[in-house]
């Protein structure tokens, strides 16, 4: 009994660790912007794929590079090409938008449509069928007392928790960092410092975008099917995640994305496979009922 | 003359809130705008500032001519950038969820005359030393006064050399008032331009060598500020007699 709960938690922190790594750019996004960006799970898709095409090339094409390499080169392409994707949004979708004081709920509807573009772009292009994503490095499982675990979950936890801790440091040592949660609390007063609004906006899209392009391969190692709507779901119980967690803040998203992970598990230790995100939402749906704010949030005072 | 305010038209929307007015700022000299609510003072600041809309207006004619040039096609943040205008707005507008020190440390963010920049701290906490004091504090968690204090902090840490002030002495005490007054005479006397909104007309004319009255968006009378504080219209109209 107890074997199994260890080894489902540690099944819980992998797919926790997916949730966050999303649940990070919905958050960054909404600190800044005060914009829900549906689009990120899709920007997710877009990382499984970009990382995909890439491995292909590297590693299936004429060079043939080992699996490691591979990996080594694939890991930051992805990264800076699902950026370039994520600011590319920003700059045809939300700026114009920002630009013309349009409020804020045609933005979000945009960041919808966003969404369904890369979704059915994608299906339109390169069609429905799944793309299996090629074996980059070997597997191997290790075996501590009950719980067996293998060197790629291992890699997906410890990747997450390091990329938490120096995007941590970055937002709360750089100056750059401290715009962007200065502006979560006062835009008006962001170019009163000197400090160009839109350049702010454009690291936050990096960041959001490169954490789900990290998330996208990382994925697509651990569950190498890709389709062109792999990112809807796990988009939306992402940003639920980061909502539970306290949406604006970090902290928030990076725990909520592995509560979610460790409730779902949970839930389909002990009941049919069937029910797991019903229980998992009817637990987070308690959660925001008792804090609304969720578990990081706070509200906003002003001092008259 | 540093700053020329040209027949300068604002609108928001379709509301006209600024008709034509004109006035000039010498460097060195403390000049005030004085007029009641609505009178379009702060409309006024936001125009020179580049502030963007939804807060800001569009100028709609005349033009803002800084040390002979036009920032009308400048941008909000290379205003204090480049310009080394800053604006300590009205409601302070502080980061609350920064510390005064983050808060202080972000208004140097184009900066890079480092040797200057740690000068300009030591500075600031001379100048107020309750910042020092409450350096590590989350800012919010200070007091109206000490908020004030931390804007026009903020605001020398830009490296500017001509500060707009908007309604400094809002919520003040009136021994915070009296000391937040007498700093600015200070930086005044460093060199620093100033431009200030006062709703506290006495106030501000006693601090002030000269003085505009704005009243609904025209410039109604002008003067140095002797002249203005012994105005018969100026005493009723906005000294209370």
């Amino acid at each position: 009994m107890f074997d199994s709960i260890f080894q489902n938690l540690f099944n819980a922190l992998q797919w926790g660790s997916f949730y966050s790594l999303i649940a990070l750019g919905y958050t960054l996004v909404y600190g800044v912007l005060r914009l829900i960006n549906f689009a990120h799970g899709d920007i997710f898709m877009v990382g499984a794929y970009i990382a995909f095409f890439l491995s292909i090339f590297f590693f299936k094409g004429d060079l043939a590079l080992s699996g490691s390499t591979t990996l080594v080169l694939v890991i930051p392409l992805t990264m800076i090409l699902t950026s370039i994707c994520g600011v590319t949004l920003e700059r045809i979708a939300y700026r114009p938008l920002r630009r013309k004081g349009a409020n804020r709920l045609y933005v979000v509807i945009t960041a919808l449509m966003c969404g369904l573009i890369l979704e059915n772009g994608n299906l339109a292009f390169l069609g429905a069928s799944r793309k299996s994503f090629p074996e980059l490095i070997d597997k191997v499982v290790y075996q501590f007392g009950p719980i067996s675990m293998t060197n790629l979950k291992i890699g997906v936890v410890l990747s997450s928790i390091i990329v938490f801790f120096i995007l941590n440091a970055f937002i709360t040592k750089t100056k750059i960092g401290m715009a962007m949660r200065a502006i979560s609390y006062d835009k008006f007063a962001i170019p009163l410092m000197g400090i160009p609004i839109d350049t702010i906006i454009v690291v936050t899209f990096v960041l959001g975008s490169s954490l789900a392009g990290l998330a996208g391969i990382l994925f697509a190692m651990s569950y190498p099917v890709l389709d062109p709507f792999m990112g809807a779901l796990i988009g939306w119980k992402a940003f639920i995640a980061a909502v539970v967690g306290g949406i604006g803040d970090i902290k928030g998203a990076f725990v909520g994305g592995f509560l979610l992970g460790i409730v779902e598990i949970m839930a389909v230790a002990v009941f049919p496979s069937t029910f797991r995100d019903l229980i998992a939402f009817s637990i987070l749906l308690m959660i925001l009922v008792v804090k609304p704010t969720g578990l990081f949030g706070i509200a906003k005072s002003t001092k008259i | 003359m540093l700053l020329e305010i040209k027949n300068l038209y604002v609108k928001y929307g379709n509301i006209e809130a600024l008709h034509g007015i004109s006035f000039t700022v010498d460097k060195g000299e403390i000049v005030t705008l004085i007029g009641s609510n609505g009178a379009g003072k702060t409309t006024t600041l936001h125009a020179i500032t580049r502030v963007p809309p939804p807060e800001g207006s569009k100028v709609s004619g005349g033009d803002i001519l800084y040390d002979g040039k036009s920032i009308l096609n400048v941008s909000a943040h290379s205003i204090v950038a480049d310009y080394h205008i800053a604006l300590a707005p009205e409601g302070r507008h502080i980061f609350g969820n920064l510390t005064v020190e983050e808060n202080l440390k972000l208004a140097t963010y184009s900066r890079k005359d480092d040797a200057a920049r740690k000068k300009d701290y030591e500075r600031v906490y001379d100048l107020f030393p309750k910042m020092a004091e409450r350096r590590y504090q989350r800012s919010e968690t200070l007091s109206g006064g000490e908020q004030q204090m931390l804007s026009v902090s903020r605001a020398i840490m830009t490296a500017c050399d001509f500060i707009l002030l908007d309604e400094p002495s809002m919520g003040l005490s009136p021994l915070l008032m009296y000391d937040m007054f007498r700093v600015l005479k200070k930086l005044n006397e460093e060199g620093m331009t100033i431009l200030l909104i006062e709703q506290n007309a006495n106030l501000a004319l006693k601090f002030a060598h000269r003085g505009y009255v704005l009243d609904t968006g025209e410039i109604v009378a002008r003067g140095s500020a002797k002249d203005l504080l012994n105005n018969p219209d100026v005493k009723k109209a906005y000294l209370g007699g």
